[in-house]
């Protein structure tokens, strides 16, 4: 997959799930920005820990897939509203296409998608799932 | 404000479709041909080209195509610049050729726009078409375009109530349009019942929602108004041109239910044309999903916000609507979508219309005319609208 090497230039971002926050206006954001588009050059940011908690804000079911995901379809994806406010798109894991709705409360998971060779970095990818009772 | 008026003299385009026989260089010639002919020009007079394009990288294995078109078009040395925004990638090489006629550094340019896409897998055509939205953050997570939009649909409905037979009535409308439309891939009219019981693609959309993979080219001269009777009876004057970005992605928007660079692209653009948007007869919008044509038809403000499913349902953008038509030419849903040729299109049908050549799908007395060219999801948005000038 051609997105391997900026993959893992953000991998401390993802799996660590470190979001920036602008310190003039207080907007968190993820995937994480470096200029603040509210403030731009008025803004400072600085790093912040996110929850990993959230709801479904929209979502879908991907039926028919690009190449590279063919083995994964029927999946759903969605774009979460994290508790700490920004908005970001990832794949719902762990549940029946039926079980989404706008609301769904979910929570971050981190998978292992390829390890590169033996001594290699291992890659991970940023999924959530919904949060069950118990 | 353009330093001086520019008009369009001339358009032409090949029939959409899937068309196996044809390749990326027939097209692009066969559309350049007939906008020639139809301004009265024989190609001498071309003193340079911007051509809309997605993906020929990935489509036919071919880059650097604005030299590839300048030489099978027999127009060497003339300058040829290849311009690139995804799905508007054909609005916006309009607007270059706009430009620079208007900043006077040319006469007369020629805006083209092709595409080839049928030589790829669905697969492989998917993947490109997804290389439109947030590669890191988007497609990685094994987003499509029609999951994209589909989300857009979501929150649609979920915000104003829009139906599933609401997103019908666009492609059921665009459908019946191309019947009329001698060029359009899909010349069938279809039904409500027949969208909603198509095959899921991305829920809650459809086969039926979404537009088809095609092949196709479209070209249109522009010159200086006050030398477009040299070549034209009824020249077409550029009353307005206008862009706007967003953010690629569509997390990063404040509401996913409007395409707020829709929004800003036709502020500008009505305020350059000094029209309100009910002055506007006749639009081409991009209607690459059933969703995106009644977000747009709000975004333009031809309706307020939410209200689109309802207006379509009371016939309010058909060709005999005394409100506005919108896709008289079928769409990109009928009329088919090479997706770096479809903005020019929009713009070969807005002059057909404004000129009254339009035929069985003429839109009666029109005078204003708009066209709304998409990239991505939202990334980008040309607006230009169109007046008779006679
Ligand atoms: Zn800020």
């Amino acid at each position: 997959m051609g997105g391997v090497p900026r993959f893992w230039r953000s991998i401390d971002n993802r799996y660590r799930l470190i979001g920036t926050r602008c310190k003039n206006c207080g907007e968190v954001f993820f995937p994480p920005r470096v200029v603040c588009p509210n403030c731009r050059s008025d803004g400072e940011m600085e790093e912040v820990q996110l929850s990993g908690r959230g709801e479904v804000y929209t979502y879908s079911v991907v039926r028919v897939p690009p190449e590279g995901f063919e083995d994964k379809a029927p999946y759903v994806v969605a774009v979460v509203k994290l508790e700490e406010g920004p908005l970001v798109t990832a794949m719902i894991v762990d549940c029946e296409p039926g079980e989404i709705d706008v609301g769904t409360p979910v929570e971050a998971v981190f998978r292992r998608i390829s390890e590169d060779g033996e001594d290699g970095v291992i890659y991970y990818s940023l999924e959530f799932r919904p949060v069950r009772e118990g | 404000m353009l330093r001086r008026d520019v008009a369009i003299v001339g358009v032409g385009m090949t029939r959409f479709g899937e068309l196996w026989e044809r390749s990326f260089d027939d097209l692009f010639v066969e559309a350049g041909l007939e906008a020639l002919e139809d301004a009265g020009m024989g190609g001498d007079e071309i003193e340079a080209m911007y051509v809309g394009n997605m993906s020929a990288g990935r489509f036919i294995d071919q880059e650097h195509v604005a030299s590839l078109i300048a030489d099978r078009s027999g127009l060497t040395p003339i300058p040829c610049t290849r311009v690139e925004a995804a799905c508007a990638s054909g609005g916006l090489a309009v607007r270059q050729a706009i430009l620079a006629v208007a900043s006077g550094m040319y006469d007369i340019v020629l805006a083209g726009g092709v595409e080839k896409m049928t030589d790829v897998t669905t697969e492989e055509a998917t993947a490109t078409l997804a290389t439109a939205s947030d590669q890191e953050w988007e497609a990685f997570h094994g987003i499509t375009f029609p999951s994209l939009y589909a989300m857009i649909a979501r929150r649609h409905m979920y915000e104003y109530g829009t139906t599933r037979e609401h997103l019908a009535l666009p492609p059921v409308k665009n459908h019946r349009n191309a019947t009329k439309n001698p060029k359009a891939q899909f010349q069938f009219e279809i039904t409500v019942e027949q969208v909603i019981e198509s095959p899921l693609v991305a829920d809650p959309l459809r086969l039926l929602d979404c537009s088809p993979v095609s092949d196709g080219a479209a070209a249109v001269i522009v010159c200086p108004l006050e030398m477009a009777k040299e070549f034209t009876d009824t020249p077409i004057v550029v009353r307005a041109t206008a862009q706007a970005s967003d953010s690629i992605a569509l997390h990063d928007r404040d509401d996913i239910t409007t395409l707020k660079a829709t929004v800003e692209a036709a502020k500008t653009a009505y305020k350059q044309a000094g029209v309100e948007p009910e002055d506007v007869d006749v639009a081409e919008v991009h209607d690459c999903f059933s969703i995106a044509e009644l977000v747009a038809v709000e975004d333009l403000g031809f309706v307020e916000k939410g209200e689109a499913g309802e207006a379509y349902h009371d016939g309010m953008f058909e060709i005999d609507s005394d409100y506005v038509a919108v896709n008289p030419s079928g769409g990109l849903k009928a009329k088919g979508h090479p997706v770096g040729a479809s903005g020019v299109a929009q713009v070969v049908e807005i002059v057909e219309q404004l000129r009254g050549e339009a035929g069985k799908r003429q839109v009666d007395g029109a005078e204003i005319g708009l066209t709304h060219n998409v990239g991505g999801s939202g990334g980008t948005v040309v607006v230009h609208i169109f007046e008779r000038a006679d």
